[in-house]
């Protein structure tokens, strides 16, 4: 992994704060957790039904009925819980969920999420994806600021068919971070090396620059 | 008095399943995908299949196996993603696909398992999973429908039962099974290991046995079962 995503996904760690109850998606977010201190208070979910959820494990020792939602063998850690699918839920649509963290294709100004279908492309239905977006108290995104053809993923709309509606809060991407205002993007960190003009450049949509010094993470 | 014994054999249990059945499989990825029953039902040849489940498994394990035999005709789950062979067959229309939630289908077949029509939602409004949904005005919001779901049989898969169908299910292996257990006609259960009733104490039972029909013993499960090295 570069430089400049290993800083991406440990600046999003530090936006865990103690106490919460936090769902990391597939990909990029999984990975949050090995930023985190040792011992940090934190209770994370997974969809398929475990509070708690304790470091990954290789398969010599696995547990075969213990996995996340991405199907990666975990473990538990003392005060961990098991539940069906509609508890599991329950919790995400119920506002027990203080924050998500998920990957995505585009986010657009307004907060709208596309990460679950490319039609044509990409289609293998959303899993539990639309009830995150839509019902974690806090919807944060963790993405290259660009695709791999360099297209800007932040964007005034999406295009691609939405997971859910005017649901992110935050962005942090390899580039900056970047929060969902009601007046749009606005700029609230950069990544080390790259400048306001880049990030500008990068991005298909307004950017608000904030008139004080920019933090670097 | 004595709670009765639904210990049957697989072959039988599975004999009785018709062409043309809708069933529910439990399981999210392996824990909890009765592995074994779906190799019978691909072994009795079903045809014409309605399947519900979480995903179709991976390419070469579960699912995979009744869609490579040509044994479903549609399948409702929440995610595909990690099988191809199962994208590629919606692809080509060889299957037929409904997408749902994941939390939606929990809810539809709890519904379905608890007698009710179906369940008044916005998950998904503002999206194309919304789209063709009964709208419904509700405390000034609006919201939709998602129908309640039942099938004819439930297969399912448990670390243990008893005799009379109390059953417990291990770790991740819950996920939709006891949601299942209520929403089908006849609950068929393969169970890793089974006791006389009372081995299981009250307190400890996930699933109660009134809502099982069958249960078969697995005491040598397939290597599906093992932990998947990818």
């Amino acid at each position: 992994m570069s430089d400049a995503k290993s800083r991406m996904i440990a600046r999003a760690a530090r936006d865990i704060a103690p106490g919460m109850t936090v769902n990391l998606g597939i990909g990029l977010p999984t990975q949050v957790v090995n930023h985190l201190p040792a011992n940090f208070p934190v209770c994370l979910h997974t969809e398929n039904g475990l509070t708690g959820i304790g470091p990954t494990l290789p398969p010599d020792a696995a547990d075969r009925n213990l996995i996340d939602a991405g199907g990666a063998y975990v473990s538990t850690v003392p005060g961990s819980a098991f539940f069906d699918s509609a508890t599991s839920f329950a919790l995400v649509r119920s506002g027990r969920l203080d924050l998500t963290m998920l990957g995505a294709f585009e986010v657009a100004e307004n907060g709208d999420l596309a990460n679950w279908k490319i039609p044509g492309k990409f289609s293998p239905g959303a899993g539990g994806g639309m009830e995150l977006a839509q019902k974690a108290r806090r919807v944060a995104v963790l993405t290259t600021h660009t695709d791999r053809a360099g297209n800007p993923k932040l964007l005034t709309r999406c295009t691609l068919p939405l997971t859910a509606a005017a649901c992110v809060d935050r962005i942090f991407t390899d580039m900056a971070v970047i929060d969902v205002t009601p007046a749009g993007f606005a700029l609230r960190e950069l990544a080390q090396g790259v400048t306001v003009a880049d990030v500008r450049h990068a991005t298909g949509a307004p950017l608000h620059i904030p008139g004080d010094a920019i933090p670097i993470f | 008095m004595r709670l009765p014994d639904k210990t049957t054999t697989m072959e039988q249990a599975i004999a009785a399943i018709p062409d043309g059945a809708t069933i529910m499989l439990g399981g999210f990825g392996v824990p909890g995908t009765p592995f074994l029953m779906i190799q019978e039902l691909v072994r009795q040849n079903k045809r014409d299949l309605t399947i519900i489940k979480n995903d179709a498994n991976e390419t070469g394990m579960g699912v995979d196996h009744l869609l490579v035999a040509g044994c479903v005709r549609r399948l409702i789950t929440t995610h595909l993603g990690l099988n191809a062979n199962a994208i590629r067959l919606m692809n080509e229309g060889a299957i037929e696909v409904e997408f749902c939630a994941q939390g939606m289908l929990a809810e539809r077949i709890r519904a379905g398992g608890a007698g009710l029509k179906g369940v008044v939602t916005d998950i998904g409004i503002d999206t194309e999973m919304g789209a063709g949904k009964q709208r419904i005005e509700i405390g000034g919001e609006v919201a939709m429908i998602e129908t309640a779901l039942r099938a004819g049989v439930a297969l399912l898969h448990a670390a243990r039962a008893d005799t009379f169908g109390n059953l417990r299910f291990a770790a991740t292996a819950r996920n939709f099974s006891p949601l299942m257990a209520m929403a089908a006609d006849t609950v068929i259960v393969e169970a890793e290991e089974i006791v006389p009733p009372g081995d299981i104490a009250p307190d400890d039972v996930h699933t109660p046995g009134p809502f099982v029909d069958h249960v078969v013993h697995v005491p040598q499960l397939s290597g599906e079962y093992a932990v998947v090295r990818r």
